[in-house]
């Protein structure tokens, strides 16, 4: 690798090779589906000329040489202006995976056995119609050379499991999910025996759920929901590469504007460990952190890449990440986190007469500017009280107004390990969020 | 390259198939108004499926030095994989199907760079102040199939598209818009897309305040397809309907939906994304009636899903290099209906138009259940459009919504190369607004 970048004749080069062996078993109705075992090897090499940028992916890693002269090639015949890159000591490290319980460790039929038991929980519940159990494990090796002279290897082990069950009277159907991911820690998914029996158990009684009216209503998020919440609703704008360039937005996310009530304080960070956003290093080599993106209420950071930070004249966050080797890394989040405040459940649930319990999530998407995410579980609350369960509904949000709407935040905190982030085409992205329940005044809410 | 067939039967394997696919892509992406990246991706592999004591195993790589590996590997995860439902196929008698265009694989790169600064130029020139991005990328795709019953195929694609747009910020206020295209055939004509663009951008000057309730809501092509599109289809996939899970188990043959719709599954369809001659268990290609005048006709099956469920496979296997075959569109039609576009909007006093959503696909698609915000839409008032609406939410049922269906345009058209369809008007909508 370090040959190939010889006598390049950029601005800047990098090259990542990569090594995978993922695993993956599911199971659909009753029957298993799938199990399946692939081995992946492939490689980028990047290159920056006069602020263009240039680009190549691979499988056949054998001719680096070439490779790299063609992505400077490409770079060549794309730049005009100035390459801008913050100035980084280059790492040199190797980094071992974080291993809590290696899932290389277990046998697949031990896997297997463990996902056979989920499956007969579902279907535990009578009425069941159909059932989804996914177990995956992934092992990644990524070696990082750049042309400043970091050279950084780093391993990942993640595991993933995912359950969903539907029930369906007539033409009436009905679906409840659950998902959990770790960093390097097979256990996480064992021992979930009560989460997944409740997954059966819900699917079966949204059939006679009543819907609710959609509209502005006060709602109080789980932690999960709220770590969605959280990266949705600003963890999406607080990326750089979404601003740099822009005089209007630059203006709009200038540091030192209020977002919030001074209450509410926003992190992210690689650097927070043992969660499935953790790493040391970013894929361009630069040292993570834990950034503050909102502190009191007011914007302080944001999360840049070492382009974005140079053309902002901030530092770099350790936030450059690319899901794989066919990509370039952009700008992306790690562990996005809301810190607890003071309140109690009870305290959140006070003085609400007619509001809306959301807990776990189906997903999320934003265009930075509004935002939605959707709650996997929802229930009515009446004069402070949690009451019925209704089908589950989608939130909706603006930046400028809903951060400013959440008026209660609560002293715990729970982790939402379950889902990827997708931007520009690179999905699932490994993220983590979390956050205490919060409570939002006037969220946009869909009928259901 | 290892003949894997070969060393499966070897090891004593019943039935083998190896798929491979290789692509080249060359995408070059504009930001802030100009070239920004250029990019070459290769991307290489192969699958190993075999059918071992009534088991189906699965491995793949794209590590060429591990391709050896592979028949080991299926071998010790066959005994724990599905029972096998199905025969490997024999050879088909291919369509010859117009999905190749050598001029989009001697493309220049200067002329690709060409187009998408033209386009950003052009609208620009009216609207200065769009911060505009862009895309063009071209395309080779080549995928072969060879298993033990004897069957050998395989084809070359070609893939061309050209999207771009850009976000207008006003204060807080953030508006996007977007147009784009794609096909297997190299194409020239991008005016329409400039157009698009400023018609965008005219029709959301003005900010109108949107209406809540049940109104009546015209999709536009696009629309269809951020918020019909995928509720509707997961209903017909055959494997939704094997466990039970769509509303459409037992309605073959039943009136679902307004009988102005008819839907087609068709990878036939010359120079489209998604066309292909057979699908990726070596099935021929054939055109596949949903709906038709309003009644569920078919379903989509693979072999193994045909094969537990006692039907014919119909030719809609997907794979993605690292996973099993299942059921999946292609390339889906709906055909037109008898009122002009412009009359869609005639007699309606209040609605919305929707044009892209954000958030769809969230929540209970499976049921036919849509619900998200509206990232482009406008107001209706007596007939016009007013002006754009924002913080806008809709949701409701898409077996409901098309059987209260009041009009369908009578042009279809197609939404970035893998969908054709019409405008479509319909009630049964909820729509929430802020404020």
């Amino acid at each position: 690798m370090q040959n190939a970048l010889k006598g390049h004749g950029a601005d800047f080069v990098e090259i990542r090779l990569e090594e995978s062996d993922s695993s993956r078993i599911q199971y659909r109705a009753r029957e298993i589906e799938e199990i399946g075992r692939t081995s992946g090897r492939g490689g980028s090499v990047r290159a920056a000329v006069k602020g263009g940028w240039g680009f190549v992916s691979f499988n056949d890693t054998d001719d680096l040489e070439s490779r790299v002269k063609l992505a400077v090639e490409q770079a060549k015949a794309v730049g005009s202006e100035k390459t801008e890159l913050a100035d980084t000591e280059p790492s040199v490290a190797d980094v071992p995976p974080v291993l809590v319980n290696d899932p290389g460790n277990i046998s697949l039929s031990d896997k297997k056995d463990r996902m056979d038991h989920y499956n007969d929980l579902i279907w535990s519940t009578p009425g069941i119609q159909s059932s989804t159990v996914i177990y995956g494990d992934n092992k990644r090796r990524v070696h990082y050379v750049n042309s400043e002279g970091a050279a950084v290897d780093q391993e990942f082990v993640h595991v993933i499991c995912y359950v969903s069950a539907v029930a369906r009277d007539g033409g009436d159907v009905q679906q409840a999910g659950f998902s959990i991911g770790s960093l390097g820690d097979y256990e996480l998914v064992t021992g979930l025996d009560d989460e997944i029996k409740a997954v059966g158990k819900r699917a079966v009684d949204l059939l006679k759920a009543p819907g609710i009216e959609g509209g502005e209503r006060t709602v109080i998020l789980d932690p999960v929901l709220a770590g969605v919440f959280a990266h949705e609703a600003f963890g999406h704008l607080s990326e750089a590469d979404h601003v740099y360039e822009s005089d209007q937005l630059k203006e709009i996310m200038v540091l030192g504007r209020e977002f919030g009530k001074p209450e509410l304080n926003i992190v992210d960070g690689g650097a927070i460990p043992g969660l499935r956003g953790s790493m040391s290093y970013d894929d361009e080599g630069t040292p993570t952190k834990r950034s503050d993106l909102i502190r009191d209420g007011v914007l302080v950071g944001r999360l840049h890449s070492r382009e974005t930070a140079a053309k902002m004249g901030e530092a770099p966050s350790g936030n450059a990440r690319a899901i794989s080797y066919n990509h370039p890394p952009i700008v992306r989040m790690t562990n996005t986190i809301i810190e607890p405040g003071e309140a109690s459940l009870e305290d959140l649930l006070e003085g609400v007469d007619d509001g809306i319990y959301v807990r776990n999530w189906y997903g999320g998407m934003t265009s930075m500017e509004m935002f939605t995410f959707s709650s996997g579980e929802a229930y009515q609350i009446r004069n402070g009280r949690i009451e019925e369960m209704v089908r589950p509904v989608m939130l909706s949000g603006n930046v400028f107004k809903t951060l400013n709407d959440i008026d209660g935040i609560g002293n715990d905190l729970g982790m939402n390990q379950g889902g990827g982030c997708g931007k520009a085409g690179q999905s699932p992205l490994p993220v983590s969020n979390g956050s205490p329940h919060i409570r939002i005044q006037n969220c946009l809410v869909s009928g259901a | 390259m290892v003949d894997l067939i070969q060393q499966a039967k070897d090891a004593g394997f019943d039935q083998a198939e190896v798929y491979r696919v290789s692509s080249e892509s060359q995408p070059i992406g504009f930001e802030t108004n100009r070239l920004k990246e250029a990019s070459r991706r290769d991307t290489s592999g192969a699958a190993l499926r075999v059918i071992k004591d009534g088991h189906l195993g699965l491995s793949a790589t794209t590590d060429p030095a591990a391709e050896s590996g592979l028949v080991g590997r299926v071998g010790e995860l066959a005994p724990f994989g599905a029972e096998a439902a199905f025969q490997m196929p024999q050879q088909g008698e291919y369509p010859s199907i117009d999905i190749y265009d050598p001029a989009i694989e001697s493309l220049e790169f200067d002329t690709m760079v060409q187009t998408g600064q033209t386009l950003i130029d052009a609208v620009r020139k009216d609207w200065p102040e769009l911060n505009c991005s862009a895309s063009v990328s071209r395309g080779v795709h080549k995928m072969s199939l060879v298993n033990s019953a004897g069957l050998e195929t395989g084809y070359k694609q070609t893939s061309y598209s050209v999207g771009f747009g850009g976000e207008l910020v006003r204060g807080e206020d953030m508006l996007f818009v977007w147009e784009g295209h794609g096909a297997s055939r190299y194409f020239i004509d991008t005016d329409w897309m400039v157009e698009s663009v400023k018609q965008q951008l005219e029709l959301s000057q003005e900010t109108a305040e949107a209406p809540s309730g049940q109104i009546p809501v015209i999709f536009t092509p696009r629309g269809v397809s951020a918020t019909l599109l995928g509720p509707l289809m997961s209903g017909f996939n055959g494997k939704s309907v094997m466990t039970g899970s769509s509303p459409m188990v037992e309605r073959l043959g039943d009136r679902v939906i307004d009988e102005r719709i008819s839907i087609y599954d068709d990878p036939t369809i010359a120079g489209a994304i998604g066309s292909r001659p057979c699908d990726d268990e070596g099935v021929v290609s054939r055109r596949m009636p949903l709906i038709q005048n309003g009644v569920a006709s078919n379903f989509l099956y693979d072999l193994q899903t045909a094969g537990r469920m006692n039907k014919t496979t119909t030719g809609a296997a997907d794979r993605g290099l690292t996973s099993l075959p299942g059921p999946s569109t292609s390339v889906v039609d709906i055909a037109p209906g008898d009122t002009a576009y412009g009359d869609m909007f005639a007699g309606i006093k209040e609605g919305i138009v929707v044009e892209r959503l954000l958030g769809a696909g969230q929540g209970n698609q499976m049921g036919g259940d849509f619900k998200a915000n509206v990232l482009l839409g406008y107001k209706i008032e007596n007939g016009k459009i007013v002006g754009r609406i924002k913080d806008t939410m809709i949701s409701g049922n898409v077996y409901d919504a098309l059987s209260k269906l009041e009009a369908v345009s009578d042009k279809a058209e197609w939404v970035y190369g893998s969908l054709r369809t019409p405008a479509i008007r319909c009630l049964g909508v909820e729509v929430a607004a802020a404020g």
